[in-house]
């Protein structure tokens, strides 16, 4: 288990240079989140366009895995419509649990975050920012504004 | 109490010429044998849970394997012998905290449940709306939560006082708090964030002045420096074995007489009983009256013989060689940039020290020691109240016992530099 595995280049640029950082004002979709356990902090802003993801930001504070997380999410899910967001989401968080095999498939960047497998304790951070947006999907398509 | 104890009465600034063979108490413990040939394990997590030596290994392994029997039962006499065994643990714990009779030491699991003891058992039943709860800004949780629940159940009111920014309590404000009815101060020995030692017998003295009854929180203190009872004067005072090299799942809570006779048992059953009838029972004399089923007596003779290897050593000498440490790594770690220490300077503080290094996440950089065979704490230490006091989500905490060494500090001190030319690089 080398800390390459867990903190690799990728993830450290998104750290170190986090992509749709900052505040949507008048977002259709609106959540936070935090980990309790660490203090690990992060809110995201959608703005749709015809069940489309046309705007996206993310602020937050915490460790490199949580913070690197939601900005290769806020990549991720630009251009992608609600559903389709929800079954990506849904992908990524079996393969940070490991339920999932290799097929790691159009998952880009967010790859890069499979190595916290080997790391149980920093699984929660990594998918911090991923349930933070289900959360936030699901409520939205209970109470469409 | 060790024979040394006097040595440290002025605390702090004083030198002992006869320093301890580390290399040599290293051999005593099975974890850092273990480990040759394989990475060097660098422990410096104390605070949470010290490493056990062989002794304390063998005599909890020795009870199970030639004395093993029920306590207080028995007509035969194996359960005498483990009788004779528990009792002495007790002695050997008084003895060590310098108190006048074993029959105001309770054996319980952990610190934790030896302040939950004083807050279900005596709390509820003595503190009244009106009353204060009187705690600090640098409690752990286990001297936080279970005041808040007193609070929440008597009407009493919780107040705080505050800590200063270099991470002392402030003693004017606490003199100022007393003015109002206080049924309870309880106060932290030690801080296991900031390190900070806290004046608890000045503390007790104006609770006394005032009337109201001290808790004493000595789970980080007792492993470190002298707990006498007598001369600190504290109502209550608890402590864990687990973190002065005894084994996990026993602890101490010592206790006034008058404070015992007047608390309801904690927990009811066998061996807390001196008579039970269809509809009412009679307590058991002190300390039995609080140590209700079969206790933890393997746990009591391993930390029995954890405190007579403290003992052997020296207390006084554990904890020069502790503040050595401390004085070096303070010197060390200010080598690393963007490193912020918490709380005092290194002659007022245990082997306890917290930080940040600025742009570095505590859970990332305990992960990238670790990875170097480092094991350091980071997060909230369970003490969150404080963690906003001091403005951070988290802190990286070091923490020394007597088998800690100043090249490890020398391998912290690289593995820390090498952290910022991977995370800030």
């Amino acid at each position: 288990m080398s800390l390459e595995t867990l903190y690799q280049e990728i993830l450290l640029d998104h750290y170190k240079r986090p992509r749709n950082k900052g505040v949507l004002p008048h977002a259709s979709v609106h959540g936070g989140g935090v980990n309790p356990f660490c203090g690990d902090r992060i809110d995201l802003y959608l703005r749709l366009e015809e069940d489309r993801v046309v705007d996206v930001r993310f602020q937050g504070e915490g460790c490199a895995i949580s913070q690197a997380s939601a900005s290769m999410l806020t990549e991720a899910i630009h251009g992608k419509t609600v559903e389709e967001i929800r079954a990506f989401a849904a992908r990524v968080e079996k393969m940070l649990k490991g339920e999932e095999g290799d097929e790691l498939d159009g998952l880009g960047d967010v790859q890069a975050l499979q190595g916290v497998r080997k790391f149980p304790v920093r699984i929660k951070c990594a998918l911090l920012a991923w349930k933070v947006l289900q959360d936030a999907l699901g409520e939205y398509l209970r109470n469409p504004a | 109490m060790a024979s040394d104890a006097p040595v440290l009465a002025g605390r702090s600034r004083h030198v002992v010429a006869d320093p301890l063979d580390v290399e040599r108490i290293r051999q005593d413990f099975p974890i850092f044998l273990k480990r040759t040939g394989k990475k060097r394990l660098i422990y410096l997590d104390n605070a949470a849970t010290t490493q056990k030596p062989k002794s304390v290994i063998d005599a909890v392994r020795r009870f199970y394997c030639e004395h093993n029997a029920n306590v207080h039962r028995g007509a035969y006499w194996l359960s005498e012998e483990a009788t004779r065994l528990y009792e002495g643990a007790r002695e050997v714990v008084r003895s060590f905290l310098n108190a006048p009779t074993s029959s105001t030491i309770v054996f319980t699991r952990n610190a934790t449940e030896s302040i939950n003891l004083v807050a279900y058992a005596w709390a509820l039943n003595h503190l009244k709306p009106g009353h204060q709860i009187v705690l600090t800004e640098m409690e752990h949780h286990s001297n936080l939560v279970p005041w808040q629940m007193v609070a929440r159940r008597t009407g009493a009111r919780l107040e705080y006082v505050r800590i200063t920014d270099q991470g002392k309590i402030d003693l004017d404000q606490l003199s100022e708090l007393l003015r109002r009815p206080t049924g309870l101060v309880a106060v932290t020995h030690a801080s296991n964030v900031l390190g900070t030692i806290n004046p608890v017998a000045e503390v007790a003295r104006l609770a006394r002045a005032w009337g109201a009854r001290i808790l004493v929180d000595a789970a980080q203190s007792a492993p470190h420096i002298p707990v006498d009872v007598l001369d600190l004067d504290p109502d209550f005072l608890a402590f864990s074995g687990h973190k002065m090299l005894g084994p996990m799942g026993i602890g101490v809570l010592y206790a006034k007489r008058e404070r015992l006779e007047e608390a309801e048992p904690f927990l009811f059953g066998g061996d807390m009983i001196l008579s039970v009838d269809w509809h009412e029972s009679t307590w058991n004399e002190l300390p039995w009256k609080f140590e209700a089923g079969t206790p933890n007596v393997a746990g009591a003779v391993g930390l029995a013989e954890a405190i007579r290897y403290l003992q052997r050593l020296g207390t006084g000498r554990i904890f020069s060689h502790e503040r050595q440490l401390v004085r070096y790594a303070f010197e060390r770690l200010s080598e690393v940039e963007g490193l912020r220490i918490f709380g005092p300077g290194p002659e007022e503080r245990l082997g306890v020290i917290s930080f940040e290094v600025h742009g570095i996440h505590p859970h990332d950089l305990a992960t990238f020691l670790d990875a170097r065979g480092i094991a350091i704490r980071a997060g909230h230490h369970c003490a969150q109240p404080l963690m906003k006091r001091l403005g951070v989500v988290a802190t990286a905490r070091i923490s020394f016992y007597l088998y800690n060494q100043p090249d490890e500090i020398d391998a912290l001190v690289d593995a820390l530099q090498e952290a910022r030319r991977f995370f800030l690089g």
